[in-house]
């Protein structure tokens, strides 16, 4: 029953990225990527990680401020370009081959609903479910997992984001820092 | 957008001065009791940051600046990445693995309580601080910068002041 | 079925990334991309009629580990959600000075390689 409501649900967020990246105009482009983030939240919330759908939600209001000061009273909103009938085959041709790779790869994966970690009884994630709360004392196993277990991730996390606001910052800096000359 | 300074309509501004508040303290909620329920520092960060945008986007850019402006949202940052690394590195000091849970468990209340885990809710708060900062000061950097052409060359011109040394 | 599903998503980023000439337009495939490997990896940690990872009060936890979906997916995916929002800042910088340079959103006719 879930896998038909999640096939659904992906089915609208395929015809939504094909809309953003086909329409001329770019405002409505950045317009159409909405709805299929907020798919994306559904789908978390349906598959057990209410804390991914929270943070996908709030994250997805964000990125539309963000996607929207990059457009806004610039001269071209619409754009018009004639394709490149060669390169467009080649790219069908080198996705096609992608896709039929993907085939063969995903039929050893597990079948959705039984994931890897139950048939090992020796699985990292079976030690977090059943010793969390009493080695940690948190109740949200998620949150004992990306501050206790493995923080060092979450801290290569927080590097990440400050180094991408200092490339931010030096990118559109408009006055260059001037040296004190010697009067 | 013509008229920056004035913001939004008064409509925007009276819901906004209601519900500035509930939002701000919804991702407080968020952060605080990460460990007990859905949410932690990521998502409560992004809704301290939401909180500023709202302001922003409602009162005008030179009233939010006002309360909190460019140079306090870089240092909340850094305090906020600082935080968290001085909890991890106190964890060497105490029992010598880094990143370990130096704080008692279930100290002073039982289970399910608001201080029942340790380190998790400081390093929840660390983390707030600093997803709330940078991503407020994304949306400051991309606001005051615009994009101008004379006869052909394009330039960058901010509507920021120089500051005056 | 939705793991196909989500690949096909996948690869109308790539399509998005490879055949667009505009700047928005590449950032926006990008973006498409990051949706469709962040619910792939959720949707490999999905045990059937699994309950979120959370304990309630008075849970036996040798029962709630047998019904739990598995949180080291989550975990994963929650910080990388957080990168890709400081990620897609830094690409919206780079176009915007871009189109300082240039006068255009078009990749084609940004020729002057020379700073």
């Amino acid at each position: 029953m879930i896998e038909i409501i999640i096939g659904i649900l992906l089915t609208f967020m395929i015809i939504g990225s094909i809309i953003c990246l086909e329409t001329k105009d770019l405002l409505s482009a950045i317009i159409a990527i909405v709805p299929v983030g907020y798919f994306s939240g559904i789908i978390f919330l349906l598959l057990g990680a209410p804390d991914i759908a929270i943070t996908q939600m709030v994250v997805e209001v964000l990125s539309l401020i963000i996607l929207i000061r990059a457009t806004i009273r610039r001269d071209l909103t619409t754009i018009e370009e004639e394709r490149d009938f060669f390169g467009l085959i080649t790219t069908f041709a080198f996705i096609f081959v992608f896709f039929i790779f993907a085939m063969e790869a995903l039929r050893y994966l597990p079948p959705f609903g039984s994931p890897a970690f139950t048939l090992n009884q020796n699985a990292p994630s079976n030690r977090y479910l059943l010793n969390g709360l009493k080695e940690t004392g948190a109740a949200n196993i998620v949150n004992s997992v990306i501050l206790d277990y493995r923080g060092y991730d979450t801290l290569g996390e927080a590097t990440i984001l400050f180094t991408s606001i200092l490339g931010a910052l030096a990118i559109l800096r408009v006055y260059a820092r001037k040296r004190k000359k010697n009067e | 957008m013509n008229n920056e300074e004035k913001g939004m309509s008064l409509i925007v501004k009276t819901v906004t001065r209601w519900l500035k508040g509930f939002i701000f303290l919804f991702g407080a909620y968020i952060v605080v009791f990460g460990h007990l329920s859905p949410g932690g520092g990521f998502p409560g960060g992004v809704v301290f940051a939401a909180t500023f945008i709202l302001i922003t986007l409602a009162f005008g850019r030179e009233y939010a600046l006002k309360k909190i402006g460019k140079i306090l949202a870089s240092e909340l940052d850094s305090l906020g990445a600082l935080l968290f690394l001085i909890i991890a590195t106190l964890g060497i000091y105490f029992t010598g693995i880094f990143f370990s849970n130096f704080i008692e468990k279930f100290h002073p209340t039982g289970n399910f309580k608001l201080f029942s885990s340790g380190t998790i809710p400081l390093c929840n708060i660390s983390i707030g601080i600093k997803v709330g900062a940078s991503l407020f000061m994304i949306f400051i950097i991309l606001s005051i910068v615009r994009v101008v052409f004379e006869d052909g060359k394009g330039k960058l011109i901010t509507t920021e002041k120089k500051r005056e040394k | 079925m939705i793991y196909y599903l989500c690949f096909v998503l996948f690869l109308i980023g790539l399509y998005g990334v490879t055949c667009k000439k505009n700047v928005v337009k590449i950032i926006l495939g990008l973006w498409i991309m990051e949706y469709s490997v962040n619910l792939f990896l959720i949707l490999l940690g999905y045990r059937k009629n699994g309950i979120a990872p959370i304990l309630k009060k008075g849970d036996d936890i040798v029962e709630f580990a047998q019904k739990a979906v598995d949180p080291l997916p989550q975990a994963m995916v929650l910080t990388s959600i957080v990168i890709g929002l400081g990620v897609l800042a830094l690409m919206v910088t780079v176009a915007i000075r871009l189109y300082q340079r240039y006068g255009t959103f078009d990749i084609t006719e940004m020729k002057k390689l020379k700073g």
